[in-house]
């Protein structure tokens, strides 16, 4: 908080604020960010939104009050001084703004896109909490920011701390793993990812689609830690190429265990072992990391023409935005409940429904029926309603009784949820494990039961957010190089 | 990084590579496989691990030319690296001193039924090995089977080699003329399918082991999935060893046709 004021003091920021009277900020309208033509869009994987000019950009961080107490950093997991990055845009100094998202976030050109503003930081500003009014477009001026410094070439490096002899290790190369490395290797230790695939990313790669998150802005973050020292190992997976054992006998001091939740979850209804029915991780995997949709690539992918995505996730956002471009007439969304309860963020959902996705929400699939040759033609769905919340707090959904109908449908990507990945939890000694198959660890510390092994993530979470992961990798980071330090 | 130190041509069809993996040949077992991957835009594809050298630290794989992917690690030579190679995946072959293990394996399936084959005969057993294919040019690896096996039974649907008739017609001759504790087989679908039928029909216990498709390989996608007893497995996690009396062959078979 202190060093909030401090920072908010600094004669710039108070030159800004008195520059332009709050009545004046207040009476302007959220920026609009620029998207590609629904029509043209959903035909290719191009990036949908295209970014806020620098003009825009001005605009809406003139919106921003600098208000005394910034309730959206409160909002934020990763703790971003918000209103610093926003009125250094104010001010023309762009590469600072960037440098001061890079103080606390490793990946806002990633987090610009895909954070869910909406229930984080957004939710949390001023113009929302007191004015019920539409919020500081907190997103789209962090993407602006990242976008302007990867464009000018100056990106910036944070400052190395002379390295201090003592080796980390990580198992995972998402975002968990990520910000993790870039806490640590900032801290002067030496750090190696360990990643199972053969590109690092984690879900920023193989799951979220090249028209939200361009793999080339993936990389250029991941490069940016190559360049501040860590070693990145593909093709390696930790309890199976490499064991807990051969970790420390090569001097691993610390590990921080960010393998995610890349285990798809089926609804066990019949026929959902039909050619057609896959699991939204397959599907995905094969159009974004095997690149299926290159006609020059080996791995093929199955195009249905009516394709349904059970599920009202981002995933199964992504998924049915993914059939449209590949050339489904009809695509659909299935989803037991209504579009209030949707997890997806409201641009996903608003971009699909923009791009002709159908929603045939409060209705559950029963089973599938296929042709001689086993492949999916048809789905019986349920209709729902909303009975008494459940556990999550929402209404639990009720089925109709009678009320059922046949769809066609000749594929079916089951988008229901993920969990954790199994192989640590069972390879791995000394680690409690919950029935979900989540590692369990200490909220506070992300230490697991075994002092010098750590966990954050979807592997802590099930399946959760970008930033969230994020959030437990930073946390991760400073425990972990306050409980080496004191070990030597 | 996974370079190939050396290749062995059996025929114009099966070829043998002996490749740099120093931590996957540390840490592999018998029935372990990689996933495969020969230039940016090839496809991941697993193979069995034939055998592998802690000293050189290499790992050999023996490939049948069948479909695309094949070819293209087939033409590979001495001095190129494989783009992508991950392993040791899948569950270890269960090994014990059963007593008299007979190895079913046709076509294609005998190269991955090869480390099992040597692995059973040193963990004790007597190997009875029966090798089948529709013709004498689709037997393959039948020396080295031989090498490590008490007795080897070749059978040709057509007859050109060996005795003429099904797997399953040697899969019988053996057990009828001699006890049999345990049995595995490998091989196309169908195959397994009678074979399985055959030794349930017996009761000999019988392991198959499973090639489906497979996208990833380490549990991530549930391309690989099949219904072992009811419940579904994911072979490149659960397996690709199961209980062939338990296997939904039919739905295996099914589903491997989803890309023709």
């Amino acid at each position: 908080m202190e060093y909030l004021q401090i920072e908010r003091n600094q004669p710039w920021r108070e030159s800004l604020r008195k520059n332009m009277k709050n009545k004046e900020r207040l009476q302007l309208a959220r920026t609009k960010m620029p998207e590609r033509d629904p029509d043209v869009r959903s035909r290719n994987y191009q990036e949908v939104n295209l970014g806020l000019t620098h003009e825009q950009a001005l605009a809406e961080s003139h919106r921003c009050l600098d208000c005394v107490n910034p309730t959206c950093i409160s909002g934020c997991p990763v703790g971003i001084n918000i209103p610093k990055f926003i009125k250094n845009i104010e001010r023309g100094e762009i590469l600072e703004a960037a440098k001061t998202l890079k103080e606390t976030s490793v990946l806002p050109a990633v987090c610009g896109r895909v954070c869910p503003q909406e229930r984080q930081c957004e939710s949390q500003c001023f113009y929302t909490r007191k004015l019920k009014k539409e919020p500081l477009a907190i997103g789209y001026l962090e993407r602006f920011a990242a976008d302007y410094e990867r464009e000018s070439g100056e990106v910036s490096l944070p400052e190395v701390a002379p390295s201090n002899g003592l080796k980390v290790a990580v198992v995972g190369s998402g975002p968990a793993g990520l910000a993790f490395a870039a806490d640590m290797v900032k801290a002067g230790y030496r750090v190696t990812v360990f990643e199972a695939l053969h590109e690092l990313g984690g879900v920023l790669r193989y799951g979220i689609p090249e028209f939200r998150l361009p793999n080339d802005i993936v990389e250029v973050e991941i490069e940016s830690l190559r360049k501040m020292g860590v070693e990145f190992v593909t093709n390696c997976i930790v309890g199976k190429t490499i064991s807990q054992e051969d970790l420390r006998e090569e001097k691993f001091k610390g590990l921080f265990i960010g393998s995610g939740a890349g285990l798809p979850n089926f609804m066990n209804i019949p026929g959902e072992n039909l050619i057609g029915v896959m699991s939204c991780n397959e599907y995905l995997t094969r159009v974004n990391l095997m690149q299926a949709i290159d006609p020059e690539s080996d791995t093929p992918v199955y195009k249905g023409k009516k394709v349904a995505v059970i599920g009202g996730g981002n995933t199964a956002m992504d998924a049915v935005r993914t059939a449209r471009r590949l050339g489904a007439e009809t695509a659909m969304i299935v989803y037991r409940r209504s579009e209030q309860e949707m997890p997806a963020r409201l641009e996903e959902i608003k971009h699909a429904k923009e791009e002709g996705v159908v929603f045939l929400t409060l209705h559950n699939p029963l089973r599938y029926e296929g042709d001689e040759r086993g492949r999916v033609q048809r789905m019986l769905l349920q209709r729902m309603e909303l009975g008494q919340p459940d556990g999550s707090g929402r209404c639990r959904p009720v089925p109709v009784e009678g009320d059922t109908a046949w769809i066609e449908v000749d594929e079916v990507i089951v988008s229901v949820g993920v969990s954790p990945n199994p192989l640590i939890p069972q390879s791995f000694s000394g680690l409690e494990v919950t029935p979900r198959g989540t590692v369990v660890v200490n909220a506070e510390t992300m230490q697991t039961g075994e002092e010098s092994i750590f966990a954050g993530g979807d592997i802590v979470r099930g399946g959760a957010t970008v930033i969230l992961a994020m959030g437990d990798g930073r946390k991760a980071a400073k425990t972990m190089d306050d409980f080496l330090k004191i070990k030597a | 990084m996974n370079k190939i130190v050396s290749k062995v041509v059996f025929s114009d069809r099966v070829v043998s590579f002996e490749i740099e993996a120093p931590l996957i040949a540390k840490s592999r077992k018998a029935g372990h496989f990689v996933i495969v991957r020969v230039g940016k835009k090839g496809e991941r594809v697993p193979y069995t691990i034939a055998s592998s050298d802690l000293k050189k630290g290499t790992i050999t794989l023996v490939i049948q030319r069948v479909g695309k992917s094949s070819q293209k690690i087939c033409d590979l030579e001495v001095g190129d690296s494989i783009t992508d190679m991950v392993g040791p995946l899948g569950q270890a072959t269960h090994l014990e001193k059963f007593g008299t293990v007979l190895c079913a394996g046709g076509g294609v399936g005998v190269a991955p039924m090869l480390p099992i084959i040597e692995a059973m005969k040193k963990a004790g057993n007597r190997v009875v090995s029966v090798l089948a294919a529709r013709t004498k040019e689709l037997i393959i690896l039948e020396e080295q089977v031989r090498t490590f096996s008490d007795e080897v039974i070749v059978m040709t649907d057509d007859g050109s080699y060996g005795e003429k008739g099904l797997i399953t017609t040697g899969i019988e001759q053996v057990i009828q003329r001699e006890p049999v504790d345990q049995c595995v087989t490998i091989g196309p679908a169908i195959m397994m399918k009678f074979a399985a039928q055959m030794t349930k029909k017996y009761n000999v216990p019988t392991i198959a082991s499973l090639n489906t498709i497979m996208v990833d390989g380490t549990g991530m996608c549930g391309a690989c999935r099949v219904t072992v007893g009811g419940k579904t497995r994911f072979v490149c996690v659960d397996g690709p060893e199961f209980d062939a009396h338990q296997v939904d062959f039919d739905e295996m078979m099914m589903r491997l046709k989803a890309y023709n």
